[in-house]
């Protein structure tokens, strides 16, 4: 039987333990913290720090597989699977606000306005005089007066540098299938960069919410659907240009191959599903 | 597709590791199969025992032993852990055990994650499970968590939140590897048509479940800012709605169902056919079916929904929608019927408890059909008619076919026999209790009985002590189960053949294995694959 | 085997037994008392019968199989996998049976959604838990809870046999009214959380949404009192706040209209006249046993981390004013009284916890007062609107 044949299966493995136990005391600290329980921030810092001792070691552990040949093409299709399907997953969890943003906006938001109503316009007694517009923070205009975002200037810009970082991460793939190794670091760098780009431009933008547009969470159903959209991409953006600096580095010290090179494939494809999602909210979020 | 053959890793080989630490790092396939099947069963006595204690409560009317408060957050609690902690972690725990050794694979594809997806569930349920003790209480706002009422949750409301993101995280990671396995580990010569059904409804389920619990997710997410954030997603002062819950929760929660019921059809459609000694009917129809029950249940959520002020336009397409699912359904029993029909049928205790599924199963399935109807779901809604309905899907489909698996399979996983005339015993006390448990409720709803309520008017009083005398019943003779497993595990009632059942080798891989089965399933890959049911 | 045998065949049969009891009045789907609830009952019962046709097709050709077709009968197993012919045919079958169901249900439904032309208007409000009507038309408006005599005999210990309260938890203080052959339009909302209104009679049931409006009809035909219950979960007292509908007579509702405009000049009275705190405690205890006690307990210990105790509470033993202020406008979890109760009770209740339940403060206030605050909100919601 030659090695190339075989699968392999891993025998023990500690760090699967680690990172759940690490996981549930984060999510119980946090819990604790939000009843305002004092030991909440103490159980979530040590939770996280188990938590990212595991994503190291485990991380660090198939790196090292890898590297010693253990993983053949079949291997790599069951991680590619395994990608594929976790990136699906993603894509409902965004669809689940999409799906809120589209409900608010196209059924809630116009009943509280009166469309559908009997004879005569019932919702009258609830929320007097209430015309449904878009955006709005409600009919008890709750959050108090705010300035919606336009879609031109920042936001336009950072859909540019997400394409942008889109392309960059693709002409390393190339690299790497081209084995110039120089075209593979000099892509990451910039996809990385780009990355890190986006969310400080994101973060100024919450700035200006907050302080110059009265935009906040809390401004009705409108600062609801946009912080959480734009909150949880952006979130994604800082995980993937993490993962892409692992895979930088990674990249720098020669793991990759033409041949094998799963985790700089599985980022690859967590990047462009960012943009993706980028391009959703940037059409349904800010345009419309 | 790629052959499968397993080579170890160099380090450290031979079986497994020792002691404790063996169960809790472990990557085999087998070993967390048998963490899954443990966990379940012993959360199934934990939710079984939080219905006896709805069930003692309406035994008469009047509050006799618990607060109406602590009587919700037992429903919401009782229905979590059956759903969450018993029912779905079993059918995976099968999966575990059964999937390679049916396909001829070494292993599950992912074993790490494998490992991690069984510590998840179990982190999920104790975060749940701690939110009992704490101030004012666990969640009691019924499984469906619907604002505004779930945001009165006392301390316990952030916990319950991660409880449901922990457990999503753990179903994610095991449908994942369900679907790597089965795509990409087959043994050559195992098509995609010639997998055992079984193989087949796991693989739907995963894609389901893939699907859903990351909106179920997404929705408890939008519960917490709404309650810790100052977000409106379901308040209408700002603009949302409470009803928006409810349709995030029920693309989830109709889904998630069928989730539970899918496996079971195909744990049924490998049993039938083994104990008819005849191919199962209708092969290919059974897998269109199944997809096609999958993709339906994607599109009918708001038939839960039918009372909440729809539209006109969407009660009557919600309406359509589910009514379909009855001709897929159709499809599958009247298969297992031509299954059994001109077979040579035998009677062992998984066959008992597989025709009592379709038989039970098929009632349970009537009621959800009459649910359908949009204006008579008026009437039937929110009433002990649909707890009787979800019931009837739930306890002799899932729960039995649970069994009837357990049966069946014990003697592969154990190398031992089982006691048939306990088994037996505890077939007929579990078939004749569950429906004095349940079908009296049938009457208490359409007579107007509203469900999640601790106390009753005097007119239900005599279905509801009948029903809670089932109850207890059926609850006491699952410990009989109990026994058996162990029994078995020690001994039972003498060595199994590897074939076990007569002929049964002809219908899938598992039966070629010896019994019990080898620590590392198949190291070089079946060269002969049973593909009865092709011309 | 053969007892095992004989067992299945009594065990379906039962089923069928018990299926066919269905049938049977008092375990089946009420007729109701409108054209609605009758059209959705032949529904039901065409779906019912429906499902045991197809339902006894299926069994008795498997318990044939079962029977003829046993290893022990000595009977051979074919190997047949398949038929696309049967296969077809068990499609186009249920297919059919399905659309002859989805016909009459359509019809059904396009009636019940028409609301237009009512005669007059009710405005439900669902309330943890009881209920609020407001006639739109006439401006009769009033609360409606569990009854006392239920309220006593369910809580827990309470010694009482629920079989000797009339109509245990099906009764309320305050029914309500309705005149026969009138078509009813409900607008139903919900103050805090989600509440559904059933009366099984009416041959329907409707969630009450907090902020939004759902409506309904109904269009009664025969005088009578029909019970019902909200039917979906709204926390610890869900079980708790039932519907009564009295339908009359359209004379006698005119009438009992009439009553209910006096009665309400009555309490406006009331509230002009000076009480006693003696007074206001003893009438105090039933307000708070009706409306506070399902919260705070019926001994004012409340229940911690989610309902503070009256017994010493800071705020009930602390300054009036500020304890008034949080009945009436409410906080968090704790309704707004102000609107709620009247003025007596609203003042009695409210002397009540500052001089019962173990505290005793000694002031009290009155019913004017209240009457004034009432007003004063009255009047600003009014210039809201404008
Ligand atoms: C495993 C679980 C399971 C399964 C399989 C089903 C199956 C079905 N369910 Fe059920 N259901 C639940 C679990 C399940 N359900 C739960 C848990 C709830 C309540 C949740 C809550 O509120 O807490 C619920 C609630 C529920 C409702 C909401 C009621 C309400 O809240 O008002 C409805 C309404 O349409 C419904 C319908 C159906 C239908 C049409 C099917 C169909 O799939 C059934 C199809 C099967 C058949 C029809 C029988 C076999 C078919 C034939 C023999 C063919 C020929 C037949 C004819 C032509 C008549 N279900
Ligand atoms: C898979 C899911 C599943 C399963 C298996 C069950 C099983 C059972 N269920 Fe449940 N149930 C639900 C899912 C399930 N249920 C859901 C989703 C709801 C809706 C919740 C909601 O409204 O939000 C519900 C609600 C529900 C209600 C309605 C509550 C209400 O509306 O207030 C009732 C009442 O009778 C009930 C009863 C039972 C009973 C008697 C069983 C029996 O089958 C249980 C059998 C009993 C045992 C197995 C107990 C064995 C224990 C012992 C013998 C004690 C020994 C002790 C030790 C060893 C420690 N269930
Ligand atoms: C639905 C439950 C509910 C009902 C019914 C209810 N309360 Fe309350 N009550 C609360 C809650 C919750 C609070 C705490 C509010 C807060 O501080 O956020 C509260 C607070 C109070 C307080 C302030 C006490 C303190 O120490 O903070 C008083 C006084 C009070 N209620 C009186 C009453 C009276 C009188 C009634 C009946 C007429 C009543 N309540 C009915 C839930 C209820
Ligand atoms: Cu109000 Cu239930
Ligand atoms: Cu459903």
């Amino acid at each position: 039987m030659s090695t190339h044949d075989t699968y392999y299966v891993p025998h023990k493995a500690v760090w699967p333990f680690v990172g759940t136990f690490g996981l549930m005391t984060m999510l119980a600290g946090v819990a604790n913290y939000l009843n305002g329980s004092a030991i909440g921030p103490t159980m979530m810092i040590f939770g996280l720090s188990l938590f990212i001792l595991m994503l190291a070691g485990w991380f660090a552990l198939q790196a090292s597989e890898s590297e010693s040949g253990m993983y053949n093409h079949s291997v790599g299709i069951s991680y590619r699977m395994g990608m594929m399907w976790f990136i699906f997953s993603e894509i409902m969890f965004f669809g689940a606000f999409f799906g809120a943003l589209w409900y608010t906006r196209n059924l809630s938001v116009p009943w509280l306005g009166g469309l559908g109503d009997g004879p005569g316009r019932s919702t009258n007694l609830l929320w007097q005089g209430f015309e449904a517009a878009w955006p709005t923070n409600g009919p008890a205009d709750v959050g108090g007066e705010f300035e919606p975002m336009g879609a031109f200037g920042l936001p336009l810009l950072n859909t540019l540098i997400l394409l942008t970082s889109g392309v960059t991460v693709t002409w390393a793939h190339h690299g790497l299938l081209a084995k110039k190794r120089d075209q593979l670091i000099k892509g990451l760098i910039a996809t990385v960069a780009l990355g890190f780009l986006f969310v400080g431009l994101q973060a100024f933008e919450y700035y200006e919410a907050y302080h110059e547009m009265g935009l906040t969470l809390g401004s009705g159903v409108y600062g609801s659907t946009f912080f959480m959209l734009t909150g949880f991409h952006g979130f994604h953006v800082c995980v993937g240009a993490i993962m892409l600096s692992v895979i930088l580095f990674r990249s720098w010290k020669g793991h990759f191959s033409p041949e094998n090179h799963f985790g700089f494939e599985g980022v690859a494809w967590y990047w462009h599903f960012v943009d993706v999602v980028w391009l959703g909210l940037f059409i349904f979020v800010y345009l419309l | 597709m790629s052959a499968v053959i397993a080579e170890h890793d160099e380090h450290h080989d031979h079986g497994p590791a020792k002691g404790i630490l063996r169960w809790i790092i472990t990557t085999n396939h087998k070993d967390i199969g048998t963490m899954y099947l443990v966990f379940s069963l012993i959360m199934f006595f934990v939710g079984g025992t939080m219905a006896l204690i709805i069930r003692a409560e309406l035994f008469e009317p009047g509050l006799q032993f618990v607060d109406p408060q602590f009587f919700n957050s037992m429903t919401t609690m009782h229905a979590l852990v059956m759903v969450f902690g018993a029912v779905m972690p079993a059918f995976v725990g099968l999966a575990n055990w059964m999937i390679p050794m049916m396909i001829g694979a070494p292993d599950m594809a992912l074993p790490r994650m494998n490992n991690m997806s069984f510590w998840m569930l179990v982190a999920g349920i104790l975060l749940m499970a701690s939110t009992l003790f704490m101030e004012g209480g666990g969640p009691a706002a019924g499984w469906t968590f619907y604002p505004p009422l779930v945001l009165q949750t006392g301390k316990a409301f952030p916990f319950a939140i991660f409880a449901v993101h922990l457990l999503g995280i753990s179903s994610i990671m095991g449908a994942i590897n369900i679907i790597a396995t089965i795509f990409n580990m087959r043994a050559p010569g195992m098509g995609m048509m010639k997998m055992p059904l079984f193989v087949w409804t796991w693989l739907i389920t995963a894609f389901l479940l893939i699907a859903v619990m990351p909106v179920f997710a997404g929705a408890v997410t939008m519960l917490l800012t709404d309650r810790f954030f100052d977000t409106s997603f379901f308040d209408a002062a700002g603009g949302g709605d409470p009803v928006l819950y409810q349709h995030i929760f029920w693309f989830f929660g109709h889904p998630e169902v069928y989730i539970m019921i899918l496996p079971t059809f195909g744990v049924v459609s490998t049993i039938i056919p083994v104990f008819a000694r005849k191919p199962l009917f209708g092969y290919t129809s059974m897998v269109w079916a199944t997809g096609f029950i999958a993709f339906l249940s994607f599109i009918v959520w708001a038939h839960h929904m039918f009372t909440v002020g729809m539209p006109i336009a969407g009660e009557l397409y919600f309406m359509y929608a589910t009514i379909l699912i009855a001709i897929p359904t159709g499809v599958k029993i009247f298969n297992w019927t031509a299954t059994m029909w001109k077979g040579s049928m035998t009677f062992e205790t998984p066959m008992l408890f597989s025709i009592a599924f379709v038989v039970l199963f098929t009632i349970g399935g009537f009621t959800g059909l009459m649910m359908s109807i949009a204006p008579s779901d008026l009437q039937y809604h929110d009433s002990y008619f649909i707890v009787a309905h979800f019931h009837y899907t739930l306890v002799p489909a899932s729960i039995f076919v649970l069994m009837a698996a357990g049966y069946f399979w014990l003697p592969k996983w154990t190398g031992n026999m089982y006691n048939e005339r306990i088994a037996r015993l505890h077939f007929w006390l579990s078939a004749i209790s569950i429906n004095i448990l349940f079908f009296p409720q049938h009457f208490l709803g359409l007579a107007g009985m509203p469900r999640r309520i601790p106390d009753y008017a005097v007119q239900f009083a005599d279905w509801n002590m009948i029903s809670s005398i089932g109850a207890f019943i059926y609850g006491f003779s699952q410990l009989l189960f109990v026994y058996i497993v162990i029994d078995t595990i020690r001994g039972g009632t003498g060595k199994a053949t590897d074939e076990v059942w007569e002929d049964a080798s002809k219908h899938s891989l598992e039966w070629t294995l010896p019994s019990p089965a080898p620590y590392h399933t198949f190291t070089t890959p079946p060269t002969k694959i049973p593909s009865e049911h092709l011309d | 085997m053969k007892k095992a045998r004989q067992l299945f065949a009594g065990l379906a049969l039962s089923i069928f037994g018990l299926g066919l009891a269905h049938a049977d009045y008092t375990l089946n789907l009420t007729e109701g008392v409108t054209k609605v609830s009758k059209d959705v009952h032949d529904l039901h019962m065409l779906i019912l019968w429906i499902c045991v046709f197809v339902g006894i097709g299926v069994f008795c050709t498997m318990f044939y199989s079962i029977y003829h077709h046993r290893k022990s009968k000595g009977h051979k197993a074919e190997q047949f996998h398949h038929n696309t012919t049967v296969e077809i045919i068990w499609t186009i079958i249920p297919t059919a049976i399905l659309i002859g169901m989805a016909i009459p249900a359509t019809k059904t439904m396009l009636e019940m959604d028409d609301v237009q032309d009512a005669d007059m208007s009710i405005k439900v409000t669902g309330w943890q838990w009881k209920w609020e009507y407001d006639y739109l038309d006439n401006g009769i408006h009033f609360f409606s809870s569990l009854d006392e005599a239920s309220n006593k005999a369910r809580q827990k210990g309470s010694g009482i046999d629920p079989k000797t309260v009339p109509h245990y938890l099906l009764n309320v203080d305050h029914p309500l009214v309705v005149p026969i052959r009138t078509k009813i339009r409900f607008l139903f909302t919900a103050a805090d959380v989600i509440h559904s209104w059933w009366v099984p009679d009416l041959g329907w049931k409707k969630d009450a949404n907090p902020g939004f409006i759902n409506d309904a009809w109904t269009y009664i035909e025969k005088p009578g009192t029909y019970r019902g219950q909200c039917a979906e979960l709204c926390g610890k007292d869900h079980g708790f706040m039932p519907i009564v509908v009295i339908a009359m007579e359209k004379e006698d509702y005119k009438q009992w209209v009439e009553q209910q405009k006096e009665a309400a000049a009555a309490e406006a009275n009331a509230a002009e006249k000076s009480w006693t705190q003696e007074e206001l405690v003893a009438k105090g205890e039933t307000i708070y046993a009706n409306n506070c006690a399902s919260c705070h307990m019926p001994d004012g210990s409340g229940m911690p981390g989610t309902f503070p105790a009256i017994k010493g509470s800071p705020i009930v033993t602390g300054d009036i004013k500020q304890q008034i202020e949080i009945m009436f406008n409410g906080k968090g979890m704790m309704p707004a009284f102000g609107q709620m109760l009247n003025a007596v009770d609203f003042a009695a209740v409210a002397t009540f916890i500052r001089n019962g339940l173990g505290n005793s403060v000694g002031d009290m206030v009155q019913p004017s007062e209240i009457a004034a605050m009432q007003n004063a909100t009255a009047a600003n919601d009014d210039t809201d609107e404008e």
